[in-house]
């Protein structure tokens, strides 16, 4: 053990000097976000006033509800898509199942620009009308892989002879679904949905291809902002989205952790 | 059991339509001509015919050299940190990856804005250098303001399969290496550097996909004027409507990207 070596005063030098790098620019957006003048350069006193013209941005209001409502809808319909998907791909045993799973995760593997134009070319074709319907459908799609590898996850480590006793016991294979199956995935539906939420709300590169001339989403809005330039304006939001991405990972960490306990106390019972 | 397989009807259903059919669009769209209209097929290659015209071919290589260029910089960055964060106890490791990770969670968007601020011609480095005397040095649009935020964008997704591969590795083979009599620099060669290999290539091959594929970082810290492939293929759709050509351009980055992979796995050791 002795001699693979400990980590030498370089190894932490070297280390602190890449976590600076990588967490300078988040600091800096937060410090200048309270920060009274208008220009980046020196802190010239505490105030809120980006805030304020933040919140009555009213532009900027009407994006966040959008991506609030895209975020919500298209988490919810993936639930109800990746989580059926899950459980039917866990049953099947035919000869495509490797092709269904490689096809369920695509969307994650395709480069998002090609993502994003396939589905502007594609929405064009089918005659939809750009806007929140196509945002929504758009998002569903590369929301769905994220709740249903959780699900999937979490059904491989399932005992089968839950349902099978279920069964036995009379229920129908709809019924043993519901009570059995389906109680016992909630903790990895919700872990996925918590991932799947943050992705849609994240999204800039898909939806500025279907969003259409009307409607925009909190991250687009960013985007076409800050094109132009720095503002401080966006610095305020910039720290208000970095807390919001925080605790629904905090959420995200805790439910994981919920399940976990659960796992090893089942484990304990045996 | 088997009624469970009815379960699988929406989901395939949904991927069907909304994943395979808009891809054969796409590669039927690659070779019409210009209407935006699917009806009238009419074969041609002339979409990539003109991509072969001077500026097109620099584009591309800007965007390969550029997105190679960010993948070694990752390497050789970020090969080091993951070795030093395997170095330490495991509750440490943890700590530490988390670490790298967190800012992956914040919006791309985020990330390249925070550059802008420091990176400015009057940003906070350019003021520093002004209290000691030099001259503001302009950083922003240019290739250097590009790379810098693509590298520490992309940093993690090195970071972390290189990790994986280092933390899983059997530490009795480097005991075993310094037993025979090898030093440090041999271990690190031949048993160190060559058990990671897997994780240096999930490394590039990520690194590599997202860089040569992005436009809005280019966009933001290059400006307006900046081309890699990503801002031709958004031009093309978004502001030009030239679907064909768009697509035709899509279709090539997809072949970079597919060669470069199988390059990747045929590198794998493991592969064999």
């Amino acid at each position: 053990m002795s001699r693979v070596k400990k980590n030498s005063k370089f190894a932490s030098v070297y280390m602190g000097i890449l976590f600076f790098l990588m967490y300078l620019p988040i600091g800096v957006v937060i410090v200048f976000s309270f920060n009274e003048s208008k220009l980046p350069v020196a802190f010239t006193g505490f105030s809120t006033v980006w805030y304020e013209k933040l919140f009555n941005n009213h532009a900027m209001m009407e994006a966040l509800r959008n991506s609030l409502i895209l975020g919500a809808l298209s988490t919810f319909i993936s639930a109800v898509i990746g989580t059926l998907g899950a459980v039917g791909l866990s049953k099947i045993r035919w000869r495509s199942k490797g092709a269904m799973e490689y096809i369920s995760i695509l969307p994650l593997m395709i480069p998002e620009i090609i993502l994003g134009m396939v589905l502007m070319a594609f929405f064009y074709m089918m005659g939809l009308p750009f806007g929140m319907l196509t945002l929504l459908i758009g998002h569903t799609i590369f929301c769905v892989p994220y709740i249903l590898m959780e699900v999937k996850a979490r059904l491989a480590g399932m005992d089968p002879a839950l349902e099978e006793a279920a069964r036995d016991l009379g229920a129908t294979p709809f019924r043993a679904f519901l009570d059995i199956t389906l109680p016992l995935c909630m903790p990895a539906v919700l872990s996925g949905s918590l991932l799947a939420f943050a992705m849609s709300m994240d999204d800039v590169v898909i939806s500025i291809f279907i969003n259409g001339p009307k409607v925009s989403t909190l991250p687009i809005k960013v985007y076409t902002q800050i094109k132009t330039g720095v503002t401080p304006e966006i610095n305020a939001l910039c720290t208000i989205m970095l807390a919001v991405t925080l605790l629904i990972l905090g959420l995200y960490s805790l439910v994981k952790r919920i399940n976990q306990g659960e796992k090893t106390d089942e484990k304990q019972a045996h | 059991m088997k009624q469970f397989k009815r379960l699988t009807t929406p989901y395939m259903l949904w991927a069907a339509a909304m994943i395979v059919v808009p891809l054969i669009m796409i590669v039927l769209y690659t070779f019409t001509e210009e209407g935006n209209s699917v009806l009238t097929f009419s074969f041609t290659l002339d979409n990539f015919t003109r991509f072969a015209e001077g500026t097109y071919v620099n584009v591309i290589l800007k965007s390969f050299r550029l997105g190679l260029l960010t993948t070694g910089l990752c390497l050789l960055l970020g090969y080091p940190m993951a070795f030093f964060i395997s170095r330490f106890s495991e509750k440490t490791q943890a700590l530490l990856i988390l670490l790298v990770t967190i800012p992956e969670w914040i919006n791309m968007l985020l990330r390249t804005y925070a550059w802008m601020n420091l990176l400015s011609d009057n940003g906070i480095i350019n003021q520093l250098l002004g209290l000691l005397g030099i001259d503001p040095v302009t950083m922003m649009y240019t290739d250097f303001s590009v790379v810098v935020g693509l590298v520490c964008n992309f940093m993690p997704f090195m970071i972390i399969p290189i990790h994986t591969s280092l933390s899983k590795m059997d530490k009795s083979l480097i005991e075993a290496a310094y037993d025979l009599g090898a030093n440090k620099i041999q271990t690190f060669r031949k048993v160190i550097w060559k058990l990671s290999i897997p994780g240096v290539l999930n490394g590039i091959m990520m690194v590599f996909l997202l860089s040569v594929s992005t436009f809005v970082i280019p966009k933001l810290l290059g400006g307006g004027q900046y081309m890699l492939i990503g801002n031709l293929i958004e031009t093309q759709f978004i502001s030009v409507g030239d679907w064909n050509f768009g697509s035709a351009i899509s279709m090539i980055l997809a072949v970079i990207i597919l060669v470069f992979m199988r390059l990747m796995k045929k590198m794998d050791p493991q592969e064999d």
